[in-house]
């Protein structure tokens, strides 16, 4: 029995090496993150995964090689928050969904998906309070609906990026976010490294609801949104204490009903919550800390600010900072509408953000908040680098901080052996204007950078920051 | 060194604990009477000595207010400023699930502005879109600091409550709701309605209620039974019922303050506040009788058909009557000028100068059970006072400085010489990001369809 269990396995290993190449990268200058940057040296990814690097290392005979002469390797970039594989319009069901709706600055430039409002297939029956469960899907796993097919796979890849965690963001419980590897494989089921990384949470006024009773359901106001993930958190614990009992002894009670919006809440291990301003990340903290739950917020743009940046400090909690930097209105400005100081500023210090973070040591990652093209990815980060943040910590924000944050550092975020092999193979420095991503590996499958711009998806995995004023 | 040491002391401590004293003014005390030439002595946030010859301590900051007026802190009691992302959860005629409490924002401009009009109180209220709204907070004006610190603290939290035309109004399908589509009818669409979903909700929080009392006996007892199910929306009712939250209802109509009132006295609590109750003075006996307080516009009417019995005699009637009456604001402008509404009524009903500054002071301290703390010069109470440069009723009248907890947060002469720096700051940064625009191409913002 044991012998076949091992024969099976040993085929399987087979069947995955005969698929996978080895690579190896020479003569290339080595950015580990985890450890010192090895000025030349060598790299070897075989059967997906990290099994050399240094400067003196032997090359499999059997292995693709690439001469780094004049190229620096680093390790896959990680987005830390994103929608890909769920591949825009065409895919139905939880593609419909709120980062399209909310639409956003630029007067929906950003979204290819129509603006169909989250609440759409919900008003048939309209929400008379959190019994209802409204805008929520948070039994969904973003491994059940993730597609391999999704076209921005490629053009987000030749960034450097070759790993996203993605998230159902319809509604105020999406559902749960996996982190996933951008090949171009077949199947869904290869992408994933883990399929269940939390859940994804929304307490903006998204989702298309009118207040005022207008004929929208509950909740549509943001006190609305807060009192509905309290109560879910409060009838997830009750229902958990219920089901307990009801296990202990069938015959002394009637069996729990079964609540599935309340066991993708008790499924998830951790929530992702959004907050921007400083008011917000004072607000949300204080919520998360009431639900108890460990949690990661989303956003941040007001953390330039020294009592937005306390908070995380004191809470311990980490953050994804949003490279969508706010911009100023193009075209002329209506006097009578003219930006706050408070907008100027933020305009003017978020992209200092991340450098403010990583001085007063609060653990953050950069998510690409829907900019998909390769420019627009590289100029973001090229923002934050001017503004404060050392390239090495730029890097280490989109590598090692995200893989750390979501628990997955053992196999995720550096160039080390072990660790799967995603690599980016850039001329140049990463994130400058003119540097070329060369080569980027993903799960040890070698990529060219497709040249051509793929259609656009859903955008934003983020509601318009600030957007409750 | 002891010097030296003691010297940095008083440098770091925050400007809260400084010592203040106010002096040659004209202290209107509201509670006991007016002083001609007076001081008052501030220490650690609160009033610590007021008369025409005061001790000075050494030390304290002098504040000359030769020829000005001084008055107690202006409180408000029905504001709905200071909030993010809406105030109304209209969407289900019971959302005592709602708290203004999560949603403060300590930003918003409306309360710089309205501590520039002299409050430094406000009750903040939900909106009136349903018969039981969500539950309400009573702030401190104190710019600058951040939402928890905003917060009165120990005053008793409320719920709001609305009658008549609002709560009624989204029961008729009108206009298109969100999507386009037909927006679905909210129950109660008539006033009998709106008794129905109040009484119902209190027959439901009172099974609630005893579903919680059963349990805690159990567990007295040394039982180990299943916790019953919070819920939020019940819970907020319960506490109405025992006693700890106060009930502010939005009204209009003499008929349904009565009716309120009867079903207040069924449920077994109390109202402890009719907002706007502009026909109050027909009933004003009954509101006496009750116990509860009326909180008005001074005379504002006319503006939809509940509100056409409306008198500006209503305040000081419902006074006479031993209401303990309220000017409120209801919006964020009227809120800047409450001083000139009081004065109104001194014409309309002949209130004397303290019974009309009381309107605006003291009665709403009352109202919101606060009147230990706040709302009217007494020693013992906290330093929230406003100077005015002439007399604080008219419409002449110009605040100064505003004080809270013994911290100057509003100086108009600090204001008015900032203002000029403070313009030329951002057009610079305008500028700035004028220039920035035109000179990098429109990148980030494309985002999915981006390039060049």
């Amino acid at each position: 029995m044991k012998k076949l269990v091992t024969g099976l396995l040993l085929m399987v290993a087979y069947a995955f090496a005969a698929e996978s190449s080895t690579v190896a990268i020479r003569n290339a200058k080595i950015v580990t993150v985890s450890g010192p940057v090895i000025a030349k040296g060598t790299v070897v990814v075989r059967n997906g995964l990290i099994t050399a690097v240094g400067e003196t290392v032997e090359i499999p005979a059997d292995a693709f090689v690439v001469d780094g002469e004049g190229l620096t390797v680093y390790p896959g970039l990680i987005d830390a928050m994103s929608t890909l594989g769920f591949g825009g319009a065409s895919t139905g069901g939880a593609a419909a969904a709120g980062g399209a709706g909310r639409g956003g600055r630029g007067g929906g430039a950003v979204t290819a998906t129509p603006a169909a409002p989250a609440a759409a297939a919900s008003t048939a029956t309209r929400s008379m309070g959190p019994e209802d469960r409204p805008q929520t899907t948070s039994w969904e796993m973003a491994v059940d609906e993730i597609s391999a097919a999704d076209g921005r796979i490629p053009t987000v890849r030749a960034s450097g990026v070759t790993t996203a965690v993605t998230f159902p963001t319809r509604g105020i419980f999406g559902g749960q976010g996996a982190i996933i590897d951008l090949i171009t494989g077949e199947k869904a089921g290869e992408m994933i490294v883990t399929p269940a990384v939390g859940q994804y949470i929304s307490i903006g006024r998204g989702g298309g609801f009118g207040g005022g009773g207008g004929g929208g359901g509950f909740p549509s106001s943001l006190m609305g949104y807060i009192a509905y993930v309290k109560q879910i958190y409060l009838d997830a614990e009750h229902y958990k204490m219920a089901k307990e009992a009801y296990e202990k002894d069938p015959h002394s009670m009637e069996r729990p009903p079964y609540d599935r919006a309340l066991e993708g809440v008790l499924a998830s291990k951790r929530i992702l919550l959004p907050a921007n301003r400083a008011v917000e990340i004072d607000r949300v903290l204080r919520v998360a800390a009431e639900l108890k739950q460990p949690t990661i917020l989303y956003g941040g743009r007001e953390t330039y600010r020294a009592d937005a940046v306390d908070l995380l400090k004191k809470s311990g909690t980490p953050l994804l900072v949003s490279l969508r930097w706010p911009e100023l209105p193009r075209g002329e400005i209506d006097p009578d509408n003219e930006p706050s100081m408070r907008s100027l500023e933020a305009i003017e210090k978020a992209p200092s953000a991340p450098g403010v973070l990583k001085k007063a040591g609060v653990r953050f990652a950069l998510y690409s908040d829907g900019l998909e093209q390769p420019r627009d990815l590289q100029r973001a980060v090229k923002k934050a680098i001017d503004a404060g943040l050392s390239r090495e910590d730029a890097i280490r924000a989109m590598t090692l901080s995200p893989a750390e944050i979501y628990g997955v550092s053992d196999r995720l975020g550096s160039i080390e052996k072990g660790k799967i092999g995603n690599l980016v193979v850039t001329r140049g420095e990463i994130f400058d204007d003119r540097t070329q991503v060369v080569w980027v590996i993903v799960d040890g499958r070698h990529y060219k950078p497709a040249e051509t711009a793929a259609p656009a998806g859903r955008g934003a995995a983020t509601e318009e920051p600030g957007g409750n004023q | 060194m002891r010097r030296l040491l003691l010297a940095a002391l008083v440098a770091l401590a925050p400007l809260g604990a400084e010592t203040i004293v106010i002096q040659n003014a004209t202290i209107m005390t509201v509670s006991k009477g007016t002083i001609k030439n007076g001081s008052v002595v501030v220490k650690d946030g609160k009033i610590v000595e007021v008369g025409e010859k005061v001790m000075i301590p050494e030390g304290a900051t002098k504040i000359d207010a030769q020829g000005q007026y001084l008055i107690p802190g202006i409180i408000d009691c029905h504001s709905h400023i200071a909030g993010d992302g809406g105030i109304n959860e209209g969407s289900i005629s019971v959302s005592s699930m709602v708290n203004i409490k999560d949603i403060i924002n300590p930003e918003d401009i409306a309360i710089y502005r309205a501590l520039a009009g002299g409050v430094t109180t406000a009750n903040i209220l939900h909106g009136s879109a349903n018969s039981i709204g969500g539950q309400t907070i009573v702030l401190k004006m104190r710019w600058g600091k951040d939402a928890q610190q905003m917060i009165f603290e120990g005053a008793k939290p409320g719920i709001k409550f609305a009658l008549g035309e609002n709560p009624k109004r989204a029961g008729n399908p009108q206009g298109r709701g969100a999507n386009g589509q037909a927006p679905v009818a909210r129950y109660p669409a008539t006033r009998m309605g709106v008794e129905d979903t109040i009484r119902t909700a209190f027959n439901e929080a009172k099974i609630y209620k005893a579903t919680w009392d059963e349990y805690n006996a159990k567990v007295a007892h040394g039982e180990h039974p299943l916790a019953p199910r919070k819920d939020l929306q019940l819970e907020a009712l319960k506490e109405v019922l025992e006693g700890n939250r106060y009930v502010h209802v939005h009204c209009y109509r003499a008929d349904e303050i009565l009716m309120m009132i009867r079903v207040a006295d069924e449920m077994g609590f109390k109202v402890r506040t009719f907002q706007h109750v502009l026909e109050g003075y027909k009933v004003a006996k009954e509101i006496a009788e009750h116990g509860a307080g009326g909180s008005t516009f001074s005379d504002w009417w006319s503006y939809k058909v509940e509100a056409f019995d409306a008198i500006p005699y209503n305040a000081a009637l419902m006074a006479k009557a031993g209401v303990v009456v309220s000017l409120n604001s209801d919006d964020a402008e009227l809120m800047r000028h409450l001083n000139s509404e009081a004065g109104k009524t001194m014409k309309y009903g002949g209130m004397t100068e303290d019974q009309a500054l009381a309107m605006v002071t003291l009665n709403p301290a009352k109202q919101l059970g606060i009147d230990n703390r706040v709302g009217s010069i007494e020693v013992g109470k906290d330093a929230d006072l406003v100077i005015y440069d002439k007399f604080p009723l008219s419409d002449y009248a110009k605040v100064q400085k505003v004080l809270i907890d013994g911290t100057v947060y509003f100086d108009r002469d600090k204001e008015v010489s900032a203002q000029a720096a403070k313009d030329a700051e951002k057009q610079k940064l305008l500028d700035k990001l004028k220039q920035q625009n035109q000179t990098t191409p429109a990148g980030g913002r494309r985002g999915g369809r981006g390039g060049e």
